[in-house]
């Protein structure tokens, strides 16, 4: 099972939302989207479940392609749209009882009975959907994709407005979905690309700016480590003290009492810095050591044009 | 299908307006046949239900758009249509389920009207006095007449995402569909020539027809392919995708 995108265009009346968008993503891969607001990351995802058609291109799941055996693709795609639709005067059973049915499940109750287990709706199963919080409803949501148990699981950001308990639930479920199955989803956090990701794809003005294995994401920052310092006292730090620290490259003074210290990547420079600040006096009160940020590569590929 | 409909008929009537909109229709009957003296089936001194037949087309063109006016622009207003899109269940399949389930809350409607015929059969003198054979055409005339104002409203509704846009564009071709080539073929210009040939496209003509009692292949052909050309209308809006 794979699924494949070849030169996928979307233009909406004058505007393109998707410009000669071209991935693919093999079983066992989670894979995170990423872009800024309207860079086409739900357009690829509206066009990969069916939803709306391309304008030019392929998009195939599973050798099955999405426009012309949509009805096959709909089969292998469990898809949990932006916003989480859903039918708020419904009952949660009643709800998932009739996608099951949609889906054609051989013994629906079984399975919705699994699927309320699985997403810890226990407690709320026999509210209307519209009693319940936005965070359930996103279960209610997750549950209603993954009911057929689908080979390709597509999420529109699963997890905005779960408080944080409901994220790690909801992002262990998904790991252990990636495990066997295709996940695609997108997210504002970065964090959780970096938690939960092993493939990558920055999409910026319908563009593709990165596609990658996270571990390689490395190689695209600037080549480079940091390290975070904050001081007791900020007025007093000489930073030519810190001259002849091998490997450094750069220190910033980012905020009142912190100064970035860049070193040249694979080089831990910590150690140094401390026997410096020792030795002239200064009071560290926080040290952090950065590989790399997600920010960092995010900003650096959507903000430069 | 049979997912779809039951589903629509389900949520039909466990939000209120389901109840309302039948309980109202029945009032309206009710209050028009039994009580207001001008259409009273009493004071006409005829053991016939002539006054359904003929009040029936116009209620109906408010109550049936009134049923279908949520059935695809709720779902396009608050972003479901994208759940069921993404099902493995075509279009088609989506635009009969929904139809089917009007068809069924419309039958629920005309039902308990079946107490009207026992009432005049009971009054008629003697009892049993009355044309069984001619109300048992009009049901089935005003069964198709519901059908094809139920596609029209079903197409109404697929056009916008605002719930009363889809009412009264519903409402607006109902009385065209039913009415205007009826009102057309009376301008001077055409009487005495297309007249005749004008009423025919409206579905009065054709449910005038049936309510004499007399089914002719021709008027159920006329029925069909009106529903056929709505259903199909809505097929074409919902492929494409502008939304």
């Amino acid at each position: 099972m794979s699924v494949e995108v070849n030169n996928l265009t979307k233009i909406y009346g004058t505007q393109k939302a998707l410009d000669n968008v071209s991935f693919s993503v093999s079983e066992g891969d989670i894979l995170g989207f990423l872009g800024p607001n309207g860079a086409g990351k739900s357009t690829t995802m509206k066009i990969l479940s069916c939803f709306i058609p391309q304008t030019s291109g392929e998009a195939t799941i599973g050798g099955k392609n999405v426009k012309s055996e949509s009805l096959e693709v709909r089969r292998l795609v469990g898809y949990l749209p932006e916003h989480n639709p859903l039918y708020k005067d419904m009952y949660i059973k009643e709800y998932l009882l009739y996608i099951a049915k949609l889906y054609g499940i051989a013994r629906p109750f079984n399975r919705v009975k699994d699927m309320i287990e699985l997403t810890g709706l226990g407690r709320e199963q026999k509210k209307l959907i519209s009693q319940i919080s936005k965070g359930y409803r996103q279960r209610v949501g997750l549950a209603q994709a993954m009911i057929h148990n689908p080979e390709v699981l597509i999420m529109d950001e699963p997890t905005s407005g779960l408080d944080p308990n409901q994220l790690m639930e909801i992002r262990n479920v998904i790991r252990e979905i990636g495990k066997e199955k295709i996940v695609i989803f997108s997210t504002h956090i970065m964090q959780e690309v970096e938690a939960l990701c092993n493939r990558v794809i920055i999409i910026n003005k319908g563009k593709i700016v990165l596609d990658d294995n996270t571990e390689k994401l490395q190689t695209v920052s600037k080549g480079s480590t940091t390290v975070m310092v904050q001081f007791v006292s900020p007025g007093k730090i000489d930073t030519t003290r810190f001259k002849h620290i091998k490997g450094l490259k750069d220190i910033k003074h980012t905020e009142n009492n912190v100064f970035e210290f860049t070193s040249e990547r694979d080089s831990d420079i910590r150690e140094q810095i401390f026997d410096s600040c020792v030795s002239a006096g200064y009071k560290i009160i926080r040290m952090e050591h950065r590989q790399f940020s997600m920010e960092d590569i995010f900003q650096q590929l959507t903000l430069k044009s | 299908m049979w997912t779809i409909a039951f589903k629509e008929a389900s949520s039909f009537f466990s939000s209120l307006a389901g109840l309302i909109i039948s309980g109202v229709f029945l009032l309206v009957m009710g209050l028009m046949l039994f009580f207001f003296p001008d259409t009273s089936i009493l004071s006409g001194n005829y053991a016939n239900m002539d006054g359904l037949f003929y009040l029936a087309p116009t209620i109906f063109t408010f109550v049936i758009p009134a049923i279908t006016m949520r059935f695809f622009a709720e779902e396009l207003q608050t972003g479901t249509i994208e759940l069921l899109a993404t099902k493995p269940i075509s279009d088609l399949k989506i635009i009969m389920g929904k139809f089917l389930a009007g068809l069924f809350l419309i039958f629920l409607c005309l039902v308990p009207t079946l107490v009207y015929y026992y009432t005049v059969y009971q009054l008629g003198s003697p009892v049993g006095n009355l044309d069984t054979g001619g109300i048992m055409g009009s049901y089935i005339g005003l069964f198709f007449l519901s059908a094809s104002f139920l596609s029209i409203g079903i197409f109404a509704s697929a056009l916008t995402h605002n719930q009363v846009v889809a009412f009264v564009i519903g409402t607006f071709l109902c009385f065209i569909c039913h009415w205007f080539f009826l009102y057309v073929s009376k301008i001077p210009a055409f009487v005495g020539n297309v007249d005749y040939i004008l009423q025919k496209f409206g579905i009065d003509y054709h449910y005038s027809r049936m309510s004499k009692g007399v089914i002719d292949l021709k008027d159920v052909v006329f029925f069909l392919s009106v529903i056929s050309i709505f259903l199909s209308l809505t097929h074409f809006v919902l492929q494409r995708r502008k939304w």
